[in-house]
């Protein structure tokens, strides 16, 4: 895309009409989240939090893949780092997690696990022709997003016959979670901001339950500070002439049908399962786990791994932050014992968990 | 001399003599140094600015410089900070063995070069040769004294409230430059680092203006990192604006794909400076006049709002916190 029609989406004039109109048209307060983490950053980064009306709540939601994954799936991990003869393949953005007792993968590394970050899954073919005495675990964490490049991954292992691949598979599905939060009343979200990347591979259809079944609205959205204006702008007219709607307005990524093709390949090797997501619990079929003709694949399988709820951190309020129950900043945890260089939960972590933005980028 | 530099050039014998007689005075030599005592002779009197700083950026050779030139820059820029006029520097290098003599050679003659145009004297040094992989090619230490010239003292604890935030120029420039050559990306538009000695163009601002109340210069942590240093010390805030903020286009461009904030990128030949806001104009007048201040301009304003905190007003008009440099964006720049 080019910097002028980028740049057309950050003009401070036209942001400032549409902010001015959104003021005149706002009956009454809306309670907004957006899923993505991208999202999060963009609203506080580039002021739009500090402009929007006071009648407005905003909501920062599960859309951080890291901030999601099951504290039961970071020791699963951990464990496995220790073990001989493996060797971790992981997004650096997993190094820091915190695990059981403050364990993390930089620790492990530090005591001796072979680790490795890798930039993209296919990264791990070559880290497993290296080293063929040894089984590379890829840790599988993410949405809709990385779920498919994980699984042409796997193909191209299986036709270049490398066997000693393996994936932890902990990979999550976007609108089931979305689904959970509906139907918890105490967030009353009343519309979505829906994440562009995962869209781009889903399309329109999995969210239209969100009108259909829960009659309320959300809006496919880019990141720059004019997109997210005018989501919110549209929900606030749509509540305004009684409707709910879910309406694809990043139209110059993300096509209402999806990637097909991804798709494919994401199905072909994985299939629907239950998940944990931190915080939240259990959602029925809002995960990923790999098909049975896959299964030499699976590490999860191979080292008998339970993932199971377990005891919430003490004090960590992260699942109601992610339910938009609570605000990060609630959390009687944040930025005391919980900061991004000394994280207690997850949303600390990733640079795009809700806790660590407001860290960064709320004034007091 | 061999090609290469051997552990025998550190052993203190002849091969040391060589390389120091045929390389490091032909470059850096002068009266003092020429001598070749234990220690240095100095005339300095009154008040006395002294820093010292190591050098072990990755790559030694970039765009716009290298950690010779560098290593000057950096030491001149800390003690003319202080409102001092640089006088005399050291410098201590160590060499990982088998080092191309070349690069040595060159390194050397462009730190001479570089003292020459700053106006100081290296009047001590050393030289170490350690095995190969006990450092990562050359580390250079320099250590310079300057004598201060105003009173009191531009310090990181003077900034008020109503002070006037001026930049000497654009920020990220040498950050981008070294991020980018280390990785080995290539940016479509050239860029350059900003090294350079800026105690000139200092000593000329604090002769006209000695109400100055803070000099800084943006290294490491870059400008939202400096700037969260002096508010804490002064105990003030600081309302920065983002449209004044002088960025060059293709900065901004090679940023915005490396997903990187030009405002946490070190700069070596820019400064930070804090004064009351009736000065403001003056000074932007006499750093314009500079080649090296040509871009100045004005940024933000020291509040009583917020004190130890810089607020970031936005280009739409927001505002958030600008906070510290967190975790670890830029690995080991300098
Ligand atoms: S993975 Fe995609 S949807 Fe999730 S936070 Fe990152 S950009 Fe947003
Ligand atoms: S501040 Fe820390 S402990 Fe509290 S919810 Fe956020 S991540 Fe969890």
């Amino acid at each position: 895309m080019s910097f002028e029609l980028l740049n057309k989406f950050r003009d401070p004039e036209l942001c400032g009409k549409v902010l001015e109109t959104l003021r005149t048209e706002l009956s009454g307060g809306l309670r907004f989240m957006e899923v993505c983490g991208t999202h999060t950053v963009a609203i506080f980064q580039s002021g739009l939090r500090s402009l929007l009306p006071e009648e407005i709540v905003h909501l920062s939601g599960p859309g951080c893949p890291v901030c999601v994954t099951h504290e039961s799936e970071v020791n699963a991990f951990l464990d496995l780092a220790g073990r001989d003869g493996v060797i971790m393949a992981t997004f650096g953005d997993l190094m820091r997690v915190p695990g059981h007792q403050g364990r993390n993968l930089k620790k492990a590394q530090a005591d001796g696990a072979r680790v490795k970050v890798v930039y993209s899954p296919f990264d791990t073919l070559k880290l497993a022709r290296e080293n063929p005495g040894d089984l590379v675990v890829f840790i599988g964490v993410g949405f809709e997003t990385t779920a498919p490049t994980i699984a042409a991954t796997m193909k191209m292992a299986r036709e270049q016959g490398i066997g000693n691949l393996r994936v932890l598979c902990f990979h999550k599905t976007v609108p089931a979670a979305l689904e959970a939060l509906l139907a918890d009343e105490r967030a009353g979200i009343e519309g979505f901001i829906l994440p562009g990347h995962v869209s781009a591979i889903i399309g329109l259809e999995p969210y239209r339950f969100i009108a259909d079944k829960y009659g309320k609205s959300a809006v496919i959205a880019g990141f720059e500070p004019l997109d997210i204006l005018q989501a919110l702008l549209s929900m606030v007219r749509w509540r305004n002439a009684g409707e709910a709607r879910v309406v694809n307005s990043y139209t110059r990524i993300v096509s209402d049908a999806g990637n097909a093709k991804a798709r494919e390949i994401m199905y072909e090797v994985f299939q629907p399962t239950d998940a944990l997501w931190r915080g939240i619990g259990c959602i029925p079929g809002s995960g990923l786990e790999i098909r049975p003709d896959w299964e030499s694949f699976d590490a999860g399988k191979e080292f008998g791994i339970v993932i199971e709820e377990g005891p919430a951190l003490p004090g960590c309020k992260c699942g109601d932050i992610l339910k938009g129950i609570k605000r990060p900043d609630e959390c009687p945890l944040f930025k005391k014992a919980c900061t991004p260089a000394n994280p207690v939960g997850p949303c600390m972590v990733s640079t795009e968990g809700s806790c660590a933005a407001y860290y960064k980028y709320k004034l007091d | 001399m061999s090609d290469k530099v051997l552990l025998d050039y550190g052993s203190g014998g002849r091969a040391s003599q060589r390389l120091i007689s045929e390389l490091f005075l032909k470059h850096l030599g002068n009266e003092e140094l020429n001598r070749l005592n234990d220690a240095a002779e100095l005339a300095v009197s009154g008040r006395i600015a002294m820093s010292t700083d190591s050098f072990t950026v990755d790559p030694i050779f970039f765009p716009g410089g290298n950690i010779g030139s560098l290593a000057v820059h950096g030491t001149v820029n800390d003690v003319a900070m202080m409102g001092a006029v640089p006088r005399f520097m050291t410098c201590a290098y160590i060499i990982e063995e088998g080092l191309p003599m070349d690069h040595l050679e060159i390194i050397v003659a462009s730190m001479g070069e570089a003292v020459r145009e700053a106006g100081v004297v290296i009047v001590s040094g050393d030289t170490k040769v350690v095995p190969r992989g006990a450092v990562d090619k050359i580390f250079i230490n320099t250590t310079g004294i300057g004598e201060i010239i105003v009173d009191p003292a531009p310090s990181g604890d003077r900034a008020r409230p109503g002070d006037a935030v001026l930049i000497s120029g654009t920020i990220g420039d040498h950050g981008l430059t070294i991020l980018g050559t280390r990785e080995g990306l290539d940016f479509q538009a050239r860029v350059e680092s900003d090294s350079a000695s800026l105690n000139h163009l200092l000593i000329r601002l604090v002769r006209e203006l000695p109400e100055v109340h803070v000099l800084r210069d943006p290294t490491r942590g870059g400008l939202a990192t400096t700037l969260n240093e002096i508010t804490h010390s002064s105990r003030v805030g600081c309302h920065l604006d983002e449209g004044s903020l002088p960025v060059r286009p293709e900065v901004a461009g090679g940023c915005s794909i490396l997903g990187l904030d030009p405002l946490y990128l070190a700069n070596e030949g820019k400064f930070l400076c804090v004064l009351p806001g009736e000065d403001a104009e003056k000074a932007l007048e006499i750093m314009r006049a500079d080649p090296l201040g040509r871009d100045a301009c004005r940024i933000g304003t020291m509040t009583d709002e917020n004190p130890g905190k810089v607020a970031l007003i936005t280009r739409l008009g927001g505002k958030r916190l600008l906070g510290m440099l967190e975790g670890e964006q830029l690995p080991r720049i300098c």
